[in-house]
């Protein structure tokens, strides 16, 4: 229905566009315009897939006298939680139940924000892994940021329900790292619809998917192309973000010259350069997959050369041994508990990274790149926590939960959105049976946008997605 | 350390009888795995290698070492049933990787013993997390069987590999379907016909005769397997596979069969357990990774475990080489979705030894048993646990590897010099 209207609304977002634009290059999210005429100036759309995302209904909810995790770093004993209009209306102790609303005992309980996983290739290799499904790496050049995750996603992929059962609200969902530059991610809310459009996450930011070390160099390397090397992975990125930076200037010479009424005309779109550019913009965050602490600090060195800020280095095995370098850098870093080995560059991996990487001052959180891992995200915190405090290192359960929501938020620049139990924020929530970093413990309830997603004791709140329908598996866990 | 501490004790030991190591672990909760249960507070008394008494008031002898389990859990090692410690270092650099074998021209002969290597680095850290013994599996290359497997204990003593020739692997799965040209049919039509060979072996091999599937030589290996002293561990998920194989043993006695993978096997429970299989089984692998297993379940351990179906746990999902650790967060999650913790802990211990044959040794706390024995800060299914001591043959192990070496060289990044001086 969307792709129906997509024109005529275009034409109209454009016209309105032309008549109240004042060159602001950032501000084409309400559509382009066409270079026909003298006084119009190009400005592409640069969101032309956008969300239909809609909250499901929800009541007013007061989850009441939980142990509560606010996501900050904080605990609250006793403490409740009020759901109103699908956002969170207040946190505290002995707070009032509005008429009517819904009041769930929680005593005995864990309350947590919803677990955001900043790293997942669900829907883009979803379950089952025939070859059919393999949509997350476009290996056929080392640089494709044009293309978007989004495209590849199947939404009936049973991991999100899987993950949904595991507490997580929040998904963001990468192409693979075979390549330099991937393309864009995608930030899903963690909800079944027919279409990805349905599940996008609004006004989240899109995000690049870079590569740093072996991936790149295998892959092109045996190909005999070109990477095939660590320093053919740094001219590649080089190369590219030239391309990227002369495009940027491009535009806004044309831009300028544009509005100043002069005769110009627009630059050729590029797709792939428009993705990079808009990382140069500082409208998308780059998530880039790096093992090594030398390969993170060349690539920090590579980001300033080109004037862009690398968000989050994923998987960063090696984090414990640059936390200042990382922290200086004010680049956060999306880690495993305790995997390792199956590469030369995951060599190093120690348990303690995350709690290690986390006390010596940088940012870190926990991520899965795993169906499974993703289901209990809560128990690879456990992990970490456990391992960091037997190495001596004094964080509380409050301020691990920050691995789990907070800190991932802000690496998706959605903070201001979910992320933390905080008034006016989405009511993501899980309910837990009991303390979160137990194995034995499960999610009971979850809320996105205040609307009862998930009841482990009522099937009818347990979605089932299409391709499980009448598999043996159907409505197992 | 680790060869300082062996080497102290292979001194004290070889001064005699009256100079015997012997350990006292007390002060913990007692998990025997035998029908003494669980002791809340008891002791384990360790003489020259082996337990030699478990009990609330168990009087300890002059001149035993004592280790003081502080309040914390005393258990019998973690036998790890499906591993490739040792043989795998660094998973994608093939020149480390000793499992599989995709260009030989033998099979069933392939025997990991061979390529097992005790310094690897993955078995330390294996074993500080309280794993002690672990069996070693073949990968399946370009051909149905991967080739014989091994048993060890997780010293990293050269001596370390204690049974070899336990086990042969074969892929029934749909990996196997394509190695074998395509189908289920060709798989099964080529192990039928290498049983065939193994059954006429030597004399079908006389003269310039090769055997319908197999070479003299993996031939020769498969005999053991015919005659069911050893079993055949068949890869298989889905539940067609699994009664395809219940057929093959039925039709081939005194022929065993392991089922490893068994994603499916809850769908067929009743007939696993009355044909008395055991199923090697990850019980967090949970979605449909294939269309050979639409029916992985969280739900599948304790269907399994209802249906009186031997059961050990595997890391499946994880690896077998470096985060075999695992296990016990893998048995905890089975007790989160139904499993009694006994039989969980059980099927990560005592249920693998007897899998493998070896339980009158290995995987409880009694006396007669090795002395292969973990303290633990909490329930060891716990995933804020950790072990705090590791016994193995009645020795207590370092607790040092090469990535606590890591760890403590960058958990104070202040430092004057560079990180690789000695601080």
């Amino acid at each position: 229905m969307k792709s129906m209207t997509w024109n005529a609304t275009a034409m109209i977002a454009a016209a309105f566009a032309l008549a109240a634009c004042s060159g602001s290059p950032d501000t084409g999210s309400e559509g382009a315009s066409s270079d026909t005429g003298d006084t119009m100036i190009v400005r592409h759309d640069t969101n032309p897939y956008p969300s239909t995302y809609e909250p499901m209904p929800s009541g007013t909810t007061l989850i009441r006298g939980a142990t509560v995790f606010d996501g900050l770093g904080n605990t609250i004993e006793n403490g409740d939680v009020l759901v109103e209009n699908g956002r969170i209306s207040a946190v505290g102790t002995g707070l009032e139940a509005p008429d009517g609303a819904t009041i769930v005992d929680a005593a005995g309980r864990f309350v947590t924000p919803g677990i955001i996983d900043i790293h997942s290739h669900l829907g883009v290799y979803p379950s089952p892994g025939v070859s059919a499904h393999s949509d997350g790496n476009e290996a056929t050049q080392p640089v494709t940021a044009e293309v978007w995750a989004e495209h590849s996603v199947w939404p009936q992929d049973p991991g999100f329900e899987a993950a949904l059962a595991g507490g997580v609200t929040t998904l963001h969902i990468l192409p693979g790292s075979a390549n330099l530059f991937g393309g864009r991610g995608i930030t899903l809310r963690n909800v079944p619809s027919r279409t990805v459009q349905g599940m996008k996450f609004p006004e989240a930011p899109y995000t690049l998917k870079m590569a740093c070390g072996e991936n790149p160099s295998r892959v092109y390397g045996r190909r005999g192309s070109s990477p095939a090397t660590d320093m053919g992975n740094m001219a590649g990125y080089r190369a590219a973000w030239q391309r990227a930076s002369d495009y940027r200037d491009s535009w806004h010479e044309y831009w300028d010259a544009a509005e100043a009424g002069e005769d110009a005309s627009a630059p050729t779109r590029d797709l792939e350069l428009d993705t990079m550019m808009g990382v140069l913009e500082g409208e998308i965050l780059v998530q880039m997959h790096c093992y090594r602490a030398d390969q993170m600090a060349q690539i920090m060195d590579l980001s300033e050369e080109f004037g862009y800020q690398v968000t989050t280095f994923h998987h960063a095995v090696e984090a414990y041994k640059i936390p200042d370098l990382l922290a200086e850098n004010g680049t956060c870093t999306a880690v495993w508990a305790d995997w390792g080995g199956f590469k030369m560059e995951a060599y190093d991996s120690v348990r303690e990274n995350l709690a290690m990487t986390h006390a010596n001052g940088a940012c870190a959180m926990i991520h899965s790149d795993d169906d499974l891992n993703i289901q209990r995200l809560n128990q690879e915190v456990a992990k970490a926590l456990g391992d960091g405090r037997r190495a001596g290192l004094d964080i509380s359960d409050g301020e691990a939960w920050t691995w789990l929501s907070s800190n991932p938020a802000e690496a998706l620049g959605i903070a201001d959105q979910t992320g933390s139990l905080q008034p006016g924020l989405r009511a993501d929530i899980v309910l837990w049976s009991g303390h979160p970093y137990s194995v034995y413990t499960q999610a009971d309830n979850v809320w996105i946008d205040g609307a009862l997603a998930f009841d482990r004791t009522d099937e009818s709140l347990q979605p089932i997605r299409d391709f499980m329908l009448g598999q043996p598996g159907e409505g197992d866990q | 350390m680790k060869h300082l501490i062996s080497a102290l004790a292979v001194g004290l030991a070889l001064a005699g009888p009256a100079l015997a190591q012997s350990y006292a672990v007390t002060n913990g909760r007692v998990v025997t795995n035998t029908d003494a249960g669980i002791i809340d507070d008891g002791t384990v008394l360790i003489r020259d290698g082996d337990i030699v008494a478990v009990g609330a008031n168990v009087s300890i002898p002059a001149g035993t070492t004592v280790i003081d389990a502080d309040g914390g859990w005393i258990t019998p090692g973690i036998f790890a049933p499906v591993t490739q410690l040792g043989l795998i270092e660094v998973a994608l650099e093939s020149s480390t990787e000793d499992a599989g074998a995709d260009d030989s021209a033998f099979s069933v002969a392939l025997d990991v013993a061979d390529g097992f290597n005790p310094n690897g680095t993955h078995i330390d850290s294996t074993r500080i997390e309280g794993v002690t013994r672990a069996a070693l599996y073949p990968s399946t290359g370009h051909n149905l069987f991967a080739g014989q497997g091994a048993l060890i204990s997780t010293t990293g003593e050269y001596d370390s590999l204690f049974e070899e020739g336990s086990f042969v692997v074969a892929d029934m799965s749909e990996n196997g379907a394509e190695t074998a040209g395509g189908s289920r049919s060709a798989a099964w039509a080529f192990l039928e016909a290498a049983f065939a060979d193994a059954r006429g072996y030597p004399g079908r091999f006389s003269g310039d005769h090769m055997g319908d599937a197999l070479n003299r030589y993996d031939a020769a290996a498969l005999v053991p397997v015919v005659r069911g002293r050893i079993p055949l561990v068949i890869n298989v998920d889905r539940a067609s596979d699994i009664r395809r194989a219940l057929r093959f043993q039925r039709e081939n006695a005194p022929a065993r069969i392991i089922i490893h993978g068994g994603a499916e096997a809850w769908m067929v429970a009743d007939e696993v357990a009355a044909a008395g299989v055991p199923v090697l089984f990850d019980p967090i692998r949970n979605l449909p990774g294939s269309f050979d297993r639409l029916g992985s379940t969280l739900e599948a351990a304790n269907r399994l475990h209802q249906a009186g179906v031997t059961v050990a746990y595997t890391t499946q999902s994880a690896d077998g080489y470096f985060n075999v650790r695992l296990l016990t967060q893998h048995a905890g999650n089975a007790v989160t979705h139904g499993v009694p913790w006994d039989a969980a802990f059980r099927s990560i211990t005592l249920t693998p030894a007897a899998i493998y044959g070896v339980d009158a040794r290995y995987g409880a706390l009694a006396a007669g048993y090795s002395g292969d024995v973990v303290v633990w800060d909490g329930d060891p299914l716990e995933v804020m646990t950790g072990a705090t001591h590791v016994l193995i043959d009645g020795e207590p192990v370092s607790m040092e590897t090469r990535q606590t070496d890591l760890r403590d060289r960058y958990i104070n990044i202040t430092r004057d010099r560079p990180f690789a001086y000695q601080d």
